[in-house]
């Protein structure tokens, strides 16, 4: 009895070792995984404001936020006409990716900022492995991504080509002639 | 160490004996440098040699060229044009280095192609099999990471799509992603932990080249034709074999002598000729260049990765094609599994050779589609070669194992290399390895 009772001790205190040992090892380890990721600095979300009073119908800026392109585009008549003109059965992806209103589905009036359709603000980011899209290219009159070949139309969404979805919209509020990002 | 009987080292004088007693490691250094090798080896044996020169010219010329790089985003391009220009000898650092990549790729196609043909991934070999491939992820990574610290437009484009890649893991890629760029996009943050790693692995590549001699040292080395090497006596071993010294290090050193003629040829005639004029520019996050491509030893699986532009399932074509690619590798690694037949040289499977051919050919094919833009046939050319690829691995090694019937094999390497080498040219001297070593043992 007295022996299975030692037994037992010994037992416990193998397991006991091991666990603080696997315990400590990977409270020494974390740190370093950690490390890796985004500092203070790269996480403090900032928030810009674009003056787009010298942004004529028919033309496209583009300015660098949280290090990637934002797309911003003054849209003509018959880039907005040819847009709305889709049909949702037609779009590989359905879904509106607009930060602004989540879950809606990938019609133009959900993709724009306001409500004539005019200004298109989207993360200039191709949503296959993160090239920047070609202006006024490809297909559908939109943007082209030179990369692997996708294709969006005037509305930023995802027609032809490996992409899986549409070009996302960032939170964005625009007040006059002034946008602020974030 | 090896499994072939041979003589081991013997410290004569009395510091070797002291140092013996105390640190064998003239003895290592001795039997692994007169391990017995098959006497029949060909010209397909000497890229290891060649392999070993490339990691030695990497880390030299990557050590000499740390002390005049300087791994910030303002100052990276610089700094390469800085040792291109300024630097003595430097420009001839920057380019040995920059093509000594090509050449290690060039010499581990071979050294793979080399071991998929004459079976050198089979029983008891897979250990070594799949250190290789440990070693060649490794060399992919250290290429890849390389490659972005000049800070040029394809530096950049190439760490944004490659990075990419993770990203499309479902679930956690995005976290994933952010983990291993430190941050939304490729920037300086990014550069410096690429510059640590690419500074770290080719030691840790180091490490694994040991193991890799180690454990081949232990098998002994495979044959083209594939027969193992008689090992029940050492007079027996003897017939098989030569020592690695003197006999294959100076043909391999011809071989190396040869092959970096050419290699010199290209460092100082045309060093740019394998990369590209983008990477002249300096980087730009906003704005991507017309044609993303990779450096040409990655273009075969590139094509892979975007031969899949459909959806399966729930499963979308970016995140397939992710699959596919490191797939692709995945499948060569377990090669020794999958291949059923018990001959183990490519030399005595007629309809082996075949398919084998066609994987070499389909290898080149893929290089091409890899380095086209996205269009046209190029898709479709893509895809059947990643098609035929895995129908190599998965579904010819394992089914040619049962249909083949293989042509007859010698019995030994002895006999496989007197048929080339007649045994009465022994007289004219053209052959007296066998003799002057099979001699003293009789």
């Amino acid at each position: 009895m007295a022996e299975e009772v030692s037994e037992n001790r010994r037992d416990f205190l193998y397991v006991a070792t091991a666990a603080t040992g696997a315990i400590v090892t990977a409270s020494a380890v974390w740190p370093l995984i950690n490390q890796m990721n985004p500092s203070a600095d790269v996480q403090a979300l900032a928030s810009i404001d674009v003056d787009l009073s010298a942004v004529a119908p028919g033309s496209q800026i583009t300015v660098k936020w949280l290090g990637k392109p934002v797309f911003i585009r003054r849209r003509t008549k018959k880039e907005i006409e040819a847009a709305r003109n889709v049909d949702l059965s037609e779009l590989p992806d359905p879904i509106g990716r607009n930060d602004n209103r989540p879950g809606e589905p990938a019609t133009d009036e959900n993709r724009t900022l306001d409500e004539s359709g005019e200004w298109l603000v989207m993360m200039g980011v191709c949503t296959h492995l993160g090239c920047v899209p070609l202006g006024n290219a490809g297909d559908f009159g939109g943007w082209f991504c030179p990369c692997h070949g996708s294709h969006y139309d005037t509305a930023g969404r995802i027609r032809k080509g490996p992409a899986p979805t549409n070009m996302p919209v960032p939170t964005a509020v625009l007040n006059g002639t002034t946008l602020t990002l974030g | 160490m090896a499994g072939i009987p041979h003589d081991r080292y013997e410290p004569r004088t009395k510091s070797e004996k002291w140092l013996h007693r105390r640190l064998p490691v003239i003895g290592l250094l001795y039997d692994t440098l007169m391990i017995p090798t098959p006497k029949n080896l060909n010209w397909m044996w000497i890229w290891g040699i060649i392999l070993t020169f490339c990691l030695a010219l990497q880390i030299i010329t990557g050590v000499v060229l740390v002390m005049h790089y300087t791994p910030h985003v303002d100052h990276a391009f610089d700094s390469v044009e800085h040792i291109m220009r300024n630097v003595n000898g430097g420009w001839a650092m920057r380019y040995l280095h920059m093509n000594g990549a090509s050449l290690f790729f060039v010499a581990v196609y071979m050294h793979i192609f080399r071991g998929l043909y004459y079976g050198s991934y089979k029983e008891p070999r897979e250990v070594t099999w799949i250190i290789g491939m440990l070693i060649y992820l490794l060399m992919m990574g250290t290429a890849f990471m390389g490659y972005v610290l000049p800070w040029g437009q394809m530096s950049f484009w190439g760490a944004t799509v490659i990075t990419g890649l993770f990203g499309a893991i479902p679930g956690i890629g995005e976290v994933l992603q952010t983990w291993l760029l430190g941050g939304p996009a490729v920037d300086n943050y990014t550069l410096n932990r690429f510059f640590s790693l690419h500074y770290l692995l080719p030691f840790v590549i180091v490490g694994l080249v040991a193991v890799h001699i180690w454990a081949f040292h232990t098998t002994g080395n495979n044959n083209p034709t594939g027969v193992e090497v008689r090992r029940a006596s050492k007079a027996e071993a003897q017939k098989d074999t030569v020592p690695f010294w003197p006999y294959y290090v100076i043909k391999d050193l011809f071989a190396l002598a040869v092959i970096l003629a050419v290699f010199v040829a290209i460092v100082g005639f045309m060093p740019n000729y394998l990369g590209h004029p983008d990477n002249y520019i300096e980087a730009n996050p906003l704005a991507t260049p017309a044609h993303i491509v990779p450096e040409w030893y990655f273009l075969p699986f590139y094509a892979v990765l975007r031969a899949i532009t459909f959806d399966i399932l729930f499963l979308d074509a970016k995140f397939l094609g992710v699959l596919a690619m490191f797939g692709a590798i995945a499948v060569m690694a377990i090669a020794p599994w999958l291949d059923t037949s018990s001959v183990r040289s490519g030399k005595y499977r007629p309809m082996f050779k075949v398919f084998f051919w066609l994987l070499v050919l389909d290898f080149l094919i893929l290089t091409w589609a890899g380095s086209q833009p996205a269009e046209g046939i190029v898709p479709l050319v893509s895809l059947l070669g990643t098609i035929y690829w895995f129908a190599y691995f998965l579904i010819v090694l394992p089914l040619l194992g049962v249909i083949e019937k293989p042509l007859p094999q010698p019995e030994t390497i002895e006999d496989d290399f007197d048929a080339h080498y007649p045994p009465d040219m022994k007289t004219d001297g053209t052959r007296s390895v066998g003799d002057a070593q099979a001699t003293p043992a009789e």
